[in-house]
């Protein structure tokens, strides 16, 4: 589904995931389904830590040469078969893949996971044409038949419980038996997974996304957990994928490296179920595979953070561990940051793809406790890039009033060193009075959003340096 | 130990402005620590480091903060912060503050160079592997997030809390995960910051603990006040409080004298 931002209102957003009682249950398990799984396997691994840095050198450097790379991936796939069509933005990717669909008389298409699809609306420009999309990934599926977007790049039904997905089978699988038992996850996907076989059969186009794009040979990688996506791309007569310029990598080898990081990180797994490296369309001495093979690769605002403080974002291989690892995200899960990507990584991308003024909220939501720059295994300093998303923010006058003023008058003070002694001085002492009974205010003036939730302990009274002071005179 | 042969190292105390406006008493127990360990201590005049004006992307503010501290502190053989947020602001981010300015970014390369955290100061430069002081009762240490993650700091401050006599020390869960505090970030999200927060206090009241310390007075600030709001009994101290043994103030948000 196209997805009209809403991340300027991210603390209403915020407040209703915190009111949601569906949600905060679903979100329970992210810790021991992602936190410690992750953990395990990095502290398995001793070379971990040094394949997080080949792995940040290995896509940093093709960054530096991203045209020398894109040409020479662009003319493999040629080589295979294949057809690559670039896409400066949403709207050229969209219209070049209704316009395969159209060619080929296209009514049903399958599609494997694919984030980049739902940055570019791609559901509702296919429904538009009269093809309709059917998502394969078991998260992907129940979000669709929910009409949602994902709420996480790698486990997109993330946010909801096995009940309301037990309730939205019911609901809309209505040629089977109403008393059928679904009261555990394995069934719910027996049922799913009965389903998408015969829309597998019945697709005329496959759409996949790409974890890696590879220049040496034209190939496109993707791991699944599912399978689906091989069934996607192998069965119809076409095979599209989807995908941005940021997926581009040398070779083979760094394709290896690069994998040893990414399911580590994403679901603490050693290697995806599925790992599936596609080149060109089926050759002759081939058992299967499809009779064409496209390539949309996409830009979308992306080739404008190259050479600036945000190109280290574009290492990001969406293996969702920022997000597994945020005290926000796990507060608030990843509807409430309004567009598609949540998150750290989302934080800092979703400024550059849509716009700070409408995006602003999310990099200052942060309390840089850095956990994500701690466990991402490209190393993507992501608190450093909310920092510079603020003072961009800060030099067009688009933080919020009542902080730049709370902010001045604070640095007012603090630069002129004998007033702010003063002026502390006097100010903590009577503070001190008056909270000395309770040790503490229930309420204060200027700081209602500090006091609404929580108690402002008292300070003790005379300030430090004040004392220091006169300790010292004391002592001559 | 330090080689007494050596002349005692000059310290500057970098006290931060919650310390100095908020809670004194762990300026002194900073003082006396350092003082115990063989360091000659001053607290040449200050304000604020520029945090909050560097984290809400006021850079501007920010240098011309960091500037004042780095001329108040350039006298000093070592600067002791008793924060790991503000001293990693110092260690960590001065120097990229003036990377394009190469006078003022070496004078904040080699402020940054001798600009230790409290704790880690003690273990790690002066060499010190117990403290003389006692407590009775359970502990529970919170990592806060720029101490651990900026300045690597994790087994110094469990370290020295074990040498207290009387005093048994208790992990509980998440004690790495944020509390929720971050800066302005409590006051601007205040709901979202409340609900890091709830998390963090069921944690410290699970692990059965009669007191939870950590090395940064905003992070106590906000975990004392969601304990106190919530009734529980749970006493919150600056670590530096117990390994001085001045534990005679009342505790961050209890009832309690003021100075003057
Ligand atoms: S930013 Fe890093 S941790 Fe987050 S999704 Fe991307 S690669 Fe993973």
């Amino acid at each position: 589904m196209t997805i009209h931002p809403t991340s300027a209102q991210f603390p209403a957003n915020a407040h209703k995931a915190l009111h949601d009682p569906q949600l905060q249950k679903a979100f329970n398990h992210v810790r021991s389904a992602f936190i410690d799984k992750r953990a395990k396997a990095a502290a398995a691994l001793p070379e971990f830590e040094a394949l997080r840095d080949s792995a940040r050198d290995i896509k940093a450097h093709t960054l530096k040469h991203l045209d020398v790379y894109i040409e020479a991936y662009e003319a493999k796939v040629r080589e295979a078969g294949g057809t690559v069509h670039f896409a400066r933005d949403a709207a050229e990717a969209r219209a070049a893949i209704v316009e395969i669909c159209r060619a080929r008389g296209a009514r049903t298409v399958t599609k494997g996971k694919s984030m980049v699809s739902e940055e570019i609306g791609l559901n509702d420009a296919l429904h538009a044409a009269g093809i309709e999309p059917v998502e394969t990934d078991l998260g992907e599926y129940i979000i669709q038949l929910r009409g949602e977007v994902p709420s996480h790049i790698i486990a997109p039904a993330v946010h909801l419980t096995k009940e309301q997905v037990e309730a939205d089978f019911r609901r809309l699988h209505l040629h089977l038996h109403p008393d059928r038992d679904l009261s555990d996850a394995q069934l719910l996907l027996t049922e799913a997974r009965a389903i998408l076989r015969e829309r597998f059969l019945a697709a005329d186009i496959g759409i996949t996304g790409a974890n890696f794009l590879i220049a040496e040979t034209g190939t496109s990688v993707i791991v699944t957990n599912e399978g689906n996506g091989d069934l996607t791309q192998i069965l119809p007569k076409v095979h599209i994928v989807l995908a941005a310029i940021d997926k581009l990598v040398p070779t083979r080898n760094d394709v290896a490296q690069l994998l040893r990081v990414l399911a580590r990180s994403a679901t603490g797994q050693e290697m995806s179920v599925y790992t599936t490296f596609s080149t060109g369309p089926r050759r002759a001495e081939d058992p299967d595979g499809p009779e064409e093979y496209h390539v949309i690769l996409l830009d979308n605002g992306r080739s404008t953070m190259l050479g600036t403080e945000f190109e280290d974002m574009l290492r990001c291989i969406r293996c969702g561990a920022c997000m597994n690892h945020c005290p926000v995200y796990q507060a608030v899960g990843g509807h409430a940051y309004g567009w598609i990507y949540p998150g750290p990584m989302g934080a800092v991308l979703t400024p550059s793809l849509i716009g700070i003024d409408k995006a602003g909220h999310l990099p200052n939501a942060s309390t840089f406790c850095g956990r994500c720059e701690a466990v991402c295994p490209v190393r993507i300093p992501l608190p450093r890039m909310m920092r510079n998303w603020r003072e961009k923010e800060f030099e067009r006058h688009l933080s919020p009033a009542p902080v730049r003023n709370g902010l001045k008058l604070w640095a007012f003070f603090a630069e002129r060193p004998a007033l702010y002694r003063a002026a502390t001085g006097l100010a903590m002492r009577a503070m001190a009075l008056a909270g000395r009974t309770k040790g503490r205010f229930t309420s204060l003036p200027l700081a209602g959003g500090w006091t609404a939730w929580r108690d402002m302990p008292a300070p003790q009274g005379a300030t430090f340096q004040a004392q220091w002071k006169a300790r010292r005179r004391g002592h001559r | 130990m330090r080689d007494n042969a050596k002349p005692a190292p000059r310290v500057g105390l970098l006290v931060t402005c919650l310390v100095d406006l908020m809670r004194p008493s762990v300026g002194f127990a900073a003082v006396k620590l350092l003082e115990d360990a063989g360091c000659i201590v001053d607290v040449p005049g200050q304000t604020c480091c520029g945090q909050p004006a560097f984290n809400s992307g006021d850079r501007a503010t920010a240098r011309r903060l960091a500037q004042n501290i780095i001329d108040a502190f350039a006298g000093f053989d070592y600067v002791v912060v008793p924060s790991g947020s503000c001293g990693g602001t110092v260690v960590k981010h001065y120097p990229e503050l003036f990377a394009d300015e190469p006078g003022l970014s070496q004078k904040a390369r080699a402020l940054a160079d001798k600009t230790h955290e409290l704790v880690s100061f003690l273990t790690d430069v002066m060499g010190v592997s117990d403290v003389k002081a006692r407590f009775d009762g359970t502990v529970t240490y919170h990592d806060s997030c720029s101490g651990l993650r900026e300045l690597g700091i994790r087994e110094q401050p469990r370290r020295l809390l074990q040498s207290v006599l009387g005093l048994d020390l208790v992990e509980m869960t998440d004690a790495d995960v944020c509390c929720g505090f971050g800066g302005t970030f409590a006051v601007k999200y205040g709901e979202i910051s409340n609900a890091i927060v709830e998390r963090k206090a069921d944690r410290i009241v699970e692990s059965g603990a009669r007191t939870i310390v950590a090395g940064d007075l905003g992070c106590l600030l906000n975990m004392a006040g969601k304990l106190s709001r919530r009734g529980s009994p749970t006493e919150v101290r600056h670590v530096a409080e117990i390994l001085a043994g001045m534990t005679d103030a009342p505790a961050i948000g209890a009832p309690g004298e003021t100075t003057r």
